[in-house]
């Protein structure tokens, strides 16, 4: 092979240390007998360094709190409450298992509504599916798939704004899960599916597990259930303002 | 899943290196950085186990800033076309082309050309990997790299002034 033949991209590969010891020392040989080819070889080396002089300093920047907080969401402290729920379920079902009995059904509702709640809250990106400014059609699209008119309880009162909302497979059929959400961004879903014919109004019930609260109750045709991480009394409010409002 | 977030999380700093050059600006590199993280932790599923996850996330992030630029208007297409700017520059500070000329000119750069000359020689990825993460082949990469170079050779080691040595 003779000097001639390195080529301009070869030039680059040399500066940029992607080439094999052969070509690196045809390279070496052109350069010794081309200055200018030298000289061009060294300003590319040099403009190398002065990008690393100038921004290596970032690398040693600590990284801004947003960016850290993106990076270690709550998602193994999910996955701790999503298997706590399922283990909830499981109990309940094995309790359950002599006399099919009606907590068996409330206490799936609880679950999926927990477990609904523990996978889409914390999402930054996709929380909902349809927002709070589609408010109409929202409501529309999850009525018709749930059977049955759906209200969205208004909860501004009680300081959460509507996120949204999104289309669920629950047990049997579809659930509808709505979002809210306090100014400093802490959530709240309602989870509302059809409870069956052995339905019938119950009490409120009130389960935690892994730090998520749920109050739940039979109101007719439909379960509804509300969860969160805020305390007991504060879910409780709002359960009853939307007990009220639904009712 | 927790794993994801720290094997990107380990990235951040470089992520952020190259989107401080790549902007010029403090917070719009970061904004950058934001987004393509968010995205990078939606989509890791799509991530290949194996495969370079920098080069993944560089690719995630070309992607980021090509829409932020679009929303943004801030992409001019013609910058695919060689323009010339070298500008005339006073002879007080034709030495001190150095670290202030050299962020001024990489902003003067085309983004196409810019972003590859970091990708290459601030951020060290392979060529092959460049072309993946700007969607383009290598010889387009290996052109680009060139100009660039070129380019910013011509503003740094004071050829860019050729008025002044008239002067003289």
């Amino acid at each position: 092979m003779t000097m001639s033949e390195v080529t301009e991209q070869e030039l680059h590969a040399y500066v940029d240390g992607a080439l094999g010891p052969d070509r690196r020392r045809a390279v070496q040989a052109y350069l010794a007998a081309h200055p200018d080819a030298a000289a061009k070889v060294a300003a590319w080396q040099r403009q190398k360094q002065a990008l690393h002089a100038l921004f290596d300093p970032v690398l040693d920047e600590p990284v801004p709190d947003r960016l850290r907080r993106l990076a270690r969401t709550r998602r193994p402290w999910r996955h701790a409450a999503m298997a706590g729920w399922l283990a909830v379920g499981l109990v309940a079902g094995w309790l359950a298992r002599g006399a099919a009995t009606p907590p068996e059904r409330m206490m799936s509702l609880a679950r999926e509504a927990a477990v609904a709640h523990v996978v889409y809250s914390p999402e930054v990106l996709h929380p909902v599916e349809v927002s709070a400014d589609q408010q109409e059609h929202l409501v529309k699209w999850l009525s018709k798939r749930l059977g049955a008119r759906l209200k969205v309880p208004d909860l501004t009162a009680a300081g959460y704004q509507l996120v949204g909302g999104r289309l669920l497979p629950a047990e049997q059929g579809a659930a509808a899960q709505f979002m809210y959400q306090d100014a400093g961004g802490r959530r709240l879903t309602l989870y509302v599916r059809a409870q069956g014919a052995d339905g019938g109004d119950t009490a409120f019930r009130y389960e935690r597990s892994q730090g998520v609260g749920v109050f739940y109750w039979v109101d007719g045709a439909f379960g509804y259930a509300l969860s969160g991480e805020a305390d007991r009394s504060r879910l409780l409010e709002v359960a009853k303002r939307i007990y009220q409002q639904i009712g | 899943m927790g794993k994801a977030e720290d094997a990107i999380a380990e990235h951040i700093p470089r992520l952020r290196r190259y989107a401080r050059a790549l902007t010029g600006d403090v917070s719009r590199a970061d904004d950058l950085v934001q987004d393509t993280l968010e995205r990078a932790l939606t989509k890791f599923g799509l991530w290949r186990r194996g495969s370079d996850l920098r080069a993944w996330l560089f690719t995630i992030m070309h992607h980021v800033h090509v829409n932020q630029g679009l929303r943004h208007g801030r992409l001019s297409w013609q910058a695919v076309e060689e323009v010339d700017w070298d500008a005339p520059v006073p002879a007080q500070q034709e030495r001190a082309l150095e670290m202030r000329d050299l962020e001024r000119a990489l902003a003067r750069l085309p983004v196409e050309y810019r972003e590859v000359l970091l990708l290459v020689a601030l951020e060290g990825l392979r060529y092959e990997d460049v072309a993946r993460a700007v969607g383009v082949p290598v010889g387009t990469v290996m052109s680009r790299l060139a100009r660039g170079r070129e380019k910013l050779r011509r503003l740094l080691d004071g050829e860019a002034a050729p008025v002044l040595r008239r002067v003289k």
